[in-house]
């Protein structure tokens, strides 16, 4: 199934992946638009992970063709290199380095990978920090913040490397339901900017409001990708249906 | 502080068994501080206390570099690369330290023409041993940092260097912490060893006044003694940095 935008930054091609003989992702195609943002849905297992971990190739597929921004992904320096400048990305268990402080966690990328000098890093740093509201807890460590605030970081974190793409995994999923808000609010306010996202989520909420477009997978195959208009009020597959009734239901 | 009041109970302890008749007499005026030869005497025994710190630093800090870069090609993903690590630790691990010094000293130069000292071939030797341990102690450590803090380095464009020199050692360096303490706890003992190719240290020192005074058990128990306080003041360190690196602790 062929789905996509006209200016694609993004273009999957027939892609497959197999983890030793379970096969995660089925021939999936799909085409992502610059500054397009889009929400990826599904039960567990259905490869939605997968999915965008294939995008910056922190998972290699094994059939089919990835592209980003004209760059075809495979084992070659140059791959990486593009992956590594275009694509964020901001993981369910945050992944912060603990024995740095947010600071340090924030300029790490930017002085180590892309040369910038400690002022310029820590300027940039707390340019993201305020965006995502907590400029006040730079010099502590990770461990000394709550969950919201520890992802707040992760995705500031994301922001100093300056990405075209960024990929968010379940973002709010390992967060007490308090905080799931304050994350999802700087995630909004980072749809606004004209940011290409792409965000597997349970959030439906969220969903309603910036996505562009919602995709729903199942059983490695992407089975409905439509506008969320459509998508919420008259889903085509009856697989849809179902999940939307078990997650929204209560 | 309090083990070494524990240790100077232990040394009056003993001192005072001097005048019980279990057919062994002590004898420890060849030790007394009040007499001007039992002084020479205890100067003597003392003087080896530099070289068997020396030793087993410098050993050490060898086994310590060469371990961790033998460790490296045990976490590569190709057999070819991991047989490296596997070979080289267990052939050198195999090797009993005392054959190993023995092998350096005399039979090396007969291989290789190069001749070392005493000094060089003992520190050749320990380090040699103590790197296979070193390598194992390491590739636990980092084996034990989850797969995310890689996923996160690689998310920030960090390469293979950057990301084990800021993500990964400094955190598996403070869980391996105890253990390194150990080896060198271990070192300190073993360096007593190199005394049999005629290396001036404690164990040396010992040997030789034994030979001329005739009082092993005084001269033994002093030794004892000497790498008691030794050990215990290199198990302080060790706790002290614990509690320092301890500090930012995930």
């Amino acid at each position: 199934m062929e789905t996509g935008a006209d200016s694609p930054i993004i273009k999957m091609n027939n892609v497959s992946k197999f983890f030793d003989t379970f096969q995660a992702l089925k021939n999936v195609s799909l085409n992502v638009g610059a500054g397009e943002r889009m929400v990826v849905c599904g039960p567990s297992g259905s490869g939605k992970s997968t999915l965008i971990r294939c995008i910056n190739r922190l998972e290699k597929h094994e059939h089919g063709e990835i592209e980003v921004e004209g760059v075809r992904l495979d084992d070659s320096a140059a791959a990486l290199d593009a992956v590594r400048k275009n694509v964020g990305m901001v993981f369910q268990q945050f992944n912060l380095f603990p024995h740095l402080t947010v600071m340090e966690n924030l300029t790490l990328g930017p002085m180590r990978a892309y040369g910038l000098s400690k002022e310029e890093a820590r300027a940039r740093a707390m340019k993201h920090l305020e965006r995502v509201r907590i400029p006040d807890q730079a010099e502590k460590l990770p461990r000394q913040l709550s969950g919201g605030q520890q992802q707040r970081v992760a995705i500031a974190r994301s922001l100093c490397m300056e990405p075209r793409i960024l990929l968010f995994d379940e973002p709010t999923s390992a967060l007490d339901p308090e905080m799931i808000t304050e994350v999802l609010d700087v995630m909004v306010e980072l749809a606004d900017t004209g940011m290409t996202m792409i965000v597997v989520t349970h959030e439906m909420g969220f969903a309603r409001k910036v996505a562009d477009r919602m995709v729903f997978m199942d059983a490695g195959e992407i089975v409905e990708a439509a506008k969320p208009e459509e998508f919420f009020t008259a889903p085509k597959s009856e697989r849809t249906r179902d999940f939307l009734k078990k997650i929204i239901n209560h | 502080m309090f083990r070494l009041i524990l240790l100077l109970a232990l040394a009056v302890t003993l001192t005072g068994c001097a005048g019980n008749s279990s057919g062994q007499s002590w004898g420890w005026y060849v030790v007394d501080p009040r007499t001007t030869s039992g002084m020479n005497n205890l100067q003597f025994l003392m003087s080896g206390a530099w070289n068997t710190i020396l030793l087993s630093l410098t050993a050490i800090s060898i086994s310590v570099v060469v371990g961790l870069l033998i460790a490296l090609p045990g976490l590569s993903e190709r057999k070819g690369v991991r047989a490296i690590n596997r070979i080289y630790v267990e052939v050198v691990r195999s090797v009993p330290i005392l054959v190993l010094i023995l092998w350096v000293y005399y039979g090396l130069p007969a291989l290789s023409g190069i001749t070392l000292n005493v000094f060089w071939a003992g520190v050749l030797a320990l380090a040699l041993s103590d790197s296979a341990f070193q390598a194992e102690i390491f590739r636990g450590g980092i084996q034990s940092i989850g797969r995310g803090q890689y996923e996160a380095a690689q998310s920030v464009a960090l390469n293979y260097r950057d990301t084990m020199r800021y993500v990964i050692l400094p955190q598996a360096i403070r869980r391996i912490l105890p253990a390194l303490g150990n080896q060198l706890v271990y070192m300190m003992k073993m360096s007593s060893l190199v005394s049999v190719i005629g290396m001036q240290e404690l164990t040396r020192k010992a040997n030789e006044l034994v030979v001329t005074e005739y009082r092993p058990l005084e001269i033994y128990t002093i030794l004892v003694l000497e790498y008691l306080v030794l050990i215990l003041i290199v198990s302080q360190g060790v706790r002290w940095l614990e509690r320092r690196m301890n500090v930012s602790e995930a």
